[in-house]
Formats: structure tokens, sequence, C-alpha cells
């Protein structure tokens, strides 16, 4: 890289629904860029010198909490992890997720989603003596293979990116997404939870849930980390068929 | 006036918050939690490498207990803990760790035979029991006798964090995200809740409670570089310091992590090194083996950071546009261990530095890290000077970590504290009734209306981004891993000034909604007198002990230090804080003052030392039969909650 820094050109969505009269509208702004530059550091830069209203949301700034999904260039991703010289033209469109509601510009309201979800695919490990347990004694055995299996299924960070690259959640609006299939296949692997695949059909059992997926498969291209949701999706709809 | 009651009060959505939730909720008592974000992206999903338990099922954990734990934790406090709430965290880990096991964290499991491990830099063939298959493993970690901080893979906190909150949710325990407490609501020195702003719409909502607990983790954005995510700038800290009567401990306790990556400090988990990863320096050279040769790369956390730093003073650092690092070599390590183990560092590694750990090595150096001042609190978690105000986790000087903390020690705080306080706070809600005038609420809310009204109308004024900014680089420059009276005395009067000029601040974008300047100008005067707190609290302390290193004192002073600093703000329009101390009372320690192990012994000790090791001693042999359990009881008996009482069950030794 030469040391002559570019000048990034940042076109991004400005719409706050809370102020009266406001309109959608792309705003350009100019930020020089620096060495290691991300989009975190740029909009933050941004917003400090240039629009101090620019709202967007970080929080771990390092990949692993999944605040800061946006459209970068057409692409839902993790834009604190995003270096701006991955942008060889030096534009960069930026976007807030379709699929959720918008708070203002690039922010929006996962969290109200992803409560929903947890809520409708009942995220916890469902077992009646679980409160029983006497915490003092050895805890229950479990294959370590199956420990780490579990893992790969729990890395997801809820990010939201998988549901805005979703065609059939914009089709069907009460849609359960990859992120609310993937939870579900980690629960229905975990031996703890003692649900029956009959119980897991009431939950995912219908067009809403895994039989209403067209596999067009935008969870699986843009997941930040690489989740396996085609495996998820194929081996819950086939347990799911052998149901009823 | 929008007023909502509860009966408890849960400030922050972390793993500490959540589970302080979850105890009252179980007890009966409602509780919401607020939080600034949606909980599951707390801080605490960032804790990479695990939770420190005593359970001893893995080969190298073999001979671990509770004792040992409490050793190692006082030892890495450098005696500045509480050992009371040492003792009652060690005995309650291994219970935590079991119950989220049945909550649903996929703790790494151990799998009996050969396995290859690298233990000082060569690899050795250990074989784990086969009585102990499928029991939670654990690794090694820095300032630990054994290995003992369990782990799913580098993604502890998250699973941790995911477990809990999907415990709260099942329980139905409401998170009101986006939510900020700017002040505790308070009367006759009793809490009451928190004025509460809406960071969407920017309402003012007053939370009632009978309890309200602080668990908004700790203030590493008071520097300029930290491993901390952005919201850990410490207001649920700066509102009690606020209220002039709760008081903060230990503030000048901050410490360093040895590996965050080169420029962002970003962390990458102690597990780099406890899995057998190498420090090296501009030359490719091991060096911490000259420093430290019984720990090496794996002593504590400040030891490390500071040997690091002396290091690079030397000249042997990296010279890089960002200054001096060193590196960080887990290519050792193998690429299977690496894609299973330490792939969160992996991904970091990709994504922020474009290379792959696997084949280079990592730019490393010391960064701010972890908070072990906070909210000063009993064992219980409350105020001992305001009713009804509890804390948890990293925003709670409990103080189980003194002026230094074992990695993995601080999730394993933050649930472990979580189920005590929890109790108390039930205790509490139990006992009392709801007692505050409407007109006290209503003089909060309007104090918090005025402010945010005079912000919005000043024409002229401060930019709050800047303040920030210039505190954060005092901090960075002159309050760091080395201290010294000069730059600390320069810190506090620069403070000062920002602190004056903090009152002054005027803003580009008037509105009263969604706005993130006026969310920074109602923060950065309450992280400009954090950063006092801290500045100041260093500046008196004419010592070194753990990660508070004056480079003019040297020497831990137990003779004149062995205390606790206690600070508050009692008059608002002071520009400096009021400190005091509390002492620690030697005479009461099971485990009496001694060497942490690490460079030159210059301890000035304390004149009761060596009474009370010599009362120890006698103790010990006045009770020959006395089993351990019976014997920490004679010389530290514990108050903690019934249901934590019992002993923990080990592999191939029982309940002994």
């Amino acid at each position: 890289m030469s040391d002559q820094a570019r000048i990034l050109k940042f076109q991004i969505f400005r719409y706050n629904p809370l102020k009266p009269g406001d309109k959608p509208r792309m705003v350009t702004y100019e930020v020089t860029e620096a060495p290691g530059m991300t989009i975190f550091i740029a909009l933050n830069d941004i917003r400090e010198n240039q629009d101090p209203s620019l709202q967007f949301d970080f929080v771990c700034r390092a990949g692993i909490c999944g605040s800061c999904g946006m459209v970068v260039n057409g692409r839902p991703d993790l834009a604190c992890r995003t270096l701006t010289s991955k942008f060889p033209d030096g534009e960069i469109k930026l976007l807030p997720l379709p699929g959720f509601e918008l708070i203002g510009d690039l922010s929006v309201n996962t969290g109200k989603f992803m409560r929903a979800m947890s809520e409708r695919v009942e995220s916890w490990i469902h077992d009646v003596n679980a409160d029983e347990v006497n915490y003092d004694k050895l805890e229950e055995r479990m294959d370590p293979d199956v420990a780490d299996q579990i893992y790969e299924l729990e890395r997801c960070v809820e990010c939201g990116c998988c549901v805005s690259a979703c065609a059939t959640k914009r089709m069907r609006p009460d849609f359960l997404s990859a992120v609310g299939f993937m939870r579900l296949a980690r629960y229905s692997l975990d031996p703890r939870d003692k649900r029956t695949d009959e119980e897991f059909y009431e939950i995912i059992g219908d067009d809403d849930g895994v039989f209403g997926c067209m596999t067009l498969l935008g969870c699986e291209d843009y997941c930040p980390k690489d989740l396996p949701h085609q495996t998820q999706i194929a081996y819950l709809r086939r347990k799911m068929v052998q149901v009823r | 006036m929008k007023v909502i009651y509860t009966d408890s009060l849960i400030i922050g959505g972390g793993l500490a918050g959540l589970r302080v939730a979850i105890a009252a909720k179980q007890r009966g008592y409602e509780s919401i939690i607020l939080s600034l974000i949606p909980a599951k992206r707390s801080h605490s999903a960032a804790a990479q490498g695990g939770m420190q338990a005593s359970l001893g099922a893995c080969v190298k954990g073999v001979g671990d207990d509770e004792d040992v734990h409490f050793g190692d934790t006082v030892k890495g406090s450098d005696w500045g803990c509480d050992q009371d709430v040492a003792r009652m965290f060690v005995n309650t880990a291994p219970k935590a760790i079991r119950q989220l096991a049945a909550w649903g964290v996929p703790w790494s499991r151990v799998q009996g035979g050969d396995r290859d491990v690298i233990i000082n830099g060569e690899k050795v063939t250990i074989t784990e029991k086969h009585e102990a298959q499928g029991l939670i493993t654990a690794r090694d970690f820095g300032g630990t006798k054994k290995w003992r901080t369990c782990f799913t893979s580098d993604g502890t906190g998250h699973t941790m964090l995911y477990a809990m909150d999907n415990k709260a949710i099942q329980m139905e325990i409401p998170v009101h995200e986006r939510k900020e407490a700017i002040a505790l609501i308070h009367e006759d020195g009793v809490c009451n809740g928190a004025i509460v702003r809406d960071l969407i719409t920017g309402e003012l909502i007053a939370y009632v409670a009978k309890a309200t607990t602080i668990a908004t983790g700790g203030y590493g954005r008071l520097y300029s570089v930290s491993t901390n995510a952005v919201i850990s700038e410490g207001i649920g800290t700066a509102i009690a310091l606020e209220t002039g009567i709760a008081t903060l401990g230990n503030m000048e306790a901050v410490q360093f992590h040895p590996t965050a990556i080169v420029p962002v400090g970003i962390l990458t988990t102690e597990g780099c090194r406890g899995d057998g990863g190498l420090l090296l320096d501009k030359d490719g050279y091991r060096f911490m083996p000259d420093y430290e040769p019984d720990k090496k790369e794996l002593a504590s956390r400040d030891v490390v950071s500071r040997r690091m730093t002396e290091h690079m003073r030397k000249g042997k650092g990296v010279t890089s546009r960002y200054g001096d690092h060193l590196w960080l070599d887990i290519t050792l390590l193998g690429r299977k261990h690496i894609e299973k183990n330490l792939r969160e560092v992996k991904e970091i590694c990709e994504y922020f530095l474009g290379i792959d750990p696997v084949k280079e090595y990592i730019p490393v150096r010391p960064t701010q890290h972890y908070s072990m001042g906070g909210v000063r609190t009993k064992a219980t978690g409350e105020s001992p000077t305001m009713k009804g105000l509890f804390s948890a986790g990293e925003a709670a000087c409990w103080d189980m970590h003194g002026f230094n903390r074992l990695g993995g020690n601080s999730v394993a705080e933050t649930v472990v504290a979580g189920m005590i306080v929890g109790e108390y706070v039930a205790d509490h809600c139990a006992a009392n009734a709801l007692k505050v005038s409407t007109a006290t609420i209503e003089l909060f809310m309007k104090k918090e209306e005025k402010k945010i009204t005079d912000l919005l109308v000043r024409d002229y004024g401060e930019n709050p981004f800047e303040l920030k900014t210039q505190m954060q680089k005092i901090m960075m420059d002159k309050v760091g891993i080395f201290r010294n009276g000069e730059d600390l005395a320069q810190a506090v009067e620069e403070l000062k000034v920002l602190n004056q000029r903090a009152k002054n601040i005027a803003l580009r974008n008037r509105i009263s909604s969604s706005n993130p300047e006026l969310v920074e100008a109602i923060r950065v005067p309450k992280m400009i007198k954090m950063a006092q707190c801290v500045a100041y609290g260093a500046l008196l302390r004419t010592e070194s002990r753990g990660a508070h290193a004056r480079e003019d004192y040297p020497e831990r002073n137990d003779r004149d230090w062995l205390k606790r600093t206690l600070t508050t703000w009692t008059d608002e329009s002071s520009d400096l804080p009021e400190v005091a101390y509390e002492n620690l009372d030697v005479m009461r320690m099971e485990m009496p003052p001694g060497s942490r192990g690490y460079g030159v012994d210059n301890t000035v000790h304390h004149p009761d030392t060596e009474k009370r090791v010599a009362q120890v001693e006698e103790i010990k042999k006045a009770n020959p039969t006395a089993d351990r359990h019976e014997m920490q009881e004679l010389l530290n008996p514990l108050t903690i909650p019934e249901k934590f009482k019992g002993k923990n069950e080990r592999i191939g030794r029982g309940y002994k």
C-alpha cells in the first residue's frame, strides 16, 4: 500500500423516524483512510467530526457480539471487522439491515426480533428436573464430541445477517429464519434437552417454519460465523418429515 | 411522570445482572433488567478463555480444590482482596459451573486417554483418566497452580451468556433494552431505584424498586486503548458515586492484559499462553523465562504485562508505526488445536490483522483490560453506606480480586456473585417494604430533566467527544502500567480542568430523542469523575501492589497500605473526590500476607503478619485431626446462604 492516504467515500442511509418531517435519503461523507481502518473506526470518525447525529450500533468492535450487522456494498455483514482496504475503489455504501424495525440510520432493532425468536423456539433446556439438580455432585457426563458439536451450532451471534439475506423472509413476514432453525437444531442435538421431535414439529413444522424455506440459502452465503445453515435446515426438514 | 415499579431493579444485562435477576425471580420477586443493548450482546460475551472452578477432573487438575483456588486468588490479588469474599467465591464456583452445565453451556469435556499438549514450548503427551470421561475439563491459565479454567473453545463468555439469557427468557424476566440509568433515586440513605433514559425516544422514566443492583461492568473505556467493549464506560459505577453516599473501592486498581493485538487493542485470550503459546521479542527470542524462571509466560497478568513493558523499554520491542510491540507465537500449537480451541483468536487475526496465526506471529502489547475497582459492597453485595443499593460483577468492588484479578476469575465472579448477591437481594426484598415519597422521585426526575434541557439549549460550549478523547489520553499516558508521582499529579490536575470544562458542554445536534451526541454529553462528565477517582487514588497510594505499580515506590508496603481505598464525591461542585481508607485486618486473614513468588520480594511487612502466621500455625497444631473443611471453619468461618453450604464432589476424591 502506498503511503498516500486515500479519501474514502461513504454513502450512508439517513433517516430518523422520530424526527418530524425527516425523509429517507443517502448522504455522502468523505473520510481520510488510515492504516487498518475498519468501518467501525470510519463511522465513529464521521460521527465525531462531521455529523454527531449519525446512528449506528457497535459494542464489542471485535466481531463477537453481533451488534453491527449492516448492508455493506450490498452484502449483509459485520461492519466492525470489515476493513476499508477491502474496497479497491474506496466507495462504501451502507444501509441498515432489512427485515428489522428501523431505529434510525444504520441502527435496527435486532434485540426485539431475537428475543421473540428465542421465545418462539423456547430457546432453553427443557428438562423438568433441571432445577432439582444437586450442584454439589459431579455434573452429568457428556460425550466430548457432542459438546463440541453443540458449540459449533451455538456460535451464532444473533447479528441478523441471515434474516436480511433471506428471500423467504421477504415473502413471509413471520418466517422463523435461519437464526431460529440454527437455535432449534442446537437444542435438538443437546441430550440435556428432553423435547421430542413431535414437540419440535409444533414449533417449525409449517410454512413459517422449516417447510417454508425456499432454499435460496442467503443465510449460508452471508453468515459471518460460517455456520452450517444449509446442512442444519436440511437435517431439520428430514427430521420433521419423519414426524408426520 | 412515568413511573415503573418492581421489587428488584437490575442495571446491566450481562452475566452478573442476569444471574441476580434469576435469583430474585426464583425467590418470587419481580425483577426488571435495564440494558443499553440486547442482553446477549453484553461484554460478558467477550470473555474468551474460560471460567475458573476447581473441579479437578482433567489430569492436570488432579489435587485441585477450593483451598488451592483460594490460595491462587489471594496471592493473585497481592493480598489486597477480602478473604471472606474470596472464600465464598471459591467454595461456590464449582456449583455455579455445574448449574450452568445443567442450563445448557456446552463445556468442553474430558476425553479419556492420551493427548498431546504443549507445555513450556515442548510437546508432551498427557493421559486423561478414563473414569473422568465426559466430565468438564479445564485448561491452564496464568497464576494458577492447577489447570482449572473450564472452557468452550475460546467462546466461553458467549456460551455462558447465551445460557444465562436463555434461562432469564424462560423465566419471563423482562429486559428493557436500550435504556440507560443516568441517576439513582435515594432518600434518607436508602436507594429506591433509578432515573432512566430511553435511548430511542429520549423519554425519562423513573424505575422504582426495593433493591437496585448495579451490574454494568468495568470502566476500561476511560483509556484510549482498551480490550473492553465500547459500552464499558463505568456509567453504572458513576451514578453510584454521584449519590455522594455510596462509596467506590480501589478505583486505582486497573488491570492491563498482556496480549491485545496492535493497534486496535482487541483481546487474544490468555488461553493462547495457557495452551502453550510463547512471547517473543524482536529477535524471536523467548524472554519471559529470563524474568520469571518459574512461571514464565504464565505468571500473573500484572507481572507479565510489566515484564513485557520492561523488555520493550530495553529496546527489544518490534518497532511499528503504532509504537513498539512484542510477538505472541501460537504457531507451535498447530492448526488442529487452533481451529478447535482458539478459533475466535484465529478469526480476529484474520479479519483485523490479515494474518494466519497458524503460520504467523501475532503483534501484541499490554492493554487496559479489567477494573478491579468499582462500587464498594459488603460480602452480601450491598453498599455499606447506602441501603438497598447492590452491585455485582466487574462493576462491584465485592473484592475478591484485590489489586490483580486472575484470568478466568472474572466470568466466574459474575455468576458466583450473581448467585450469592441475588440471594441477599431477595432477602432484602423480603424484609423491606418499598418506602419512597413521590416528591423524591419527582425531585430526581426534575433534576435530570433540567440537565438535559440545559444541554439542549446551550448555544456555545465544549464538544463532548473532544473532552472524552483528552481524558482518555491523560489516562493512557499518565495512569498506565507503570506509574509515578509526577505523572499522576499532572493527570490529577489536568482532569480537574476537564471536570470544569465538562460543565459547559454544548451540542450540535439538539434533539432530545435518539441522539448519540446527547448520550455522550450525559456520559462524559461522569466518566471524567471516574477517571479522577482512578488517577487521584493512584497518586495517593505510595506503594506497588498488584496491577498498581509505582516506579517511585516499587515495594509492596503492607505496613502502611494494607488497606482498601474508598472514594466518595459528596460535594457536587467540588473538582476532586474525597478519599478515605479501610484497613484489611491481618488478624482475621485465613492466609496471612506472604510473597507471591515473582521477582525479588521487597515487601514491607505489616506488624501483625508475624503474629497471625504464628496464630495460624498454633490453630493447626491444636487441631491435628481437623480435615481441610474443619480447618477452614476454624481459620475463616463463613456466612454464606444456606443453599451454597454443601461440600463439592470431585472425581476420585468424593467430598473430601
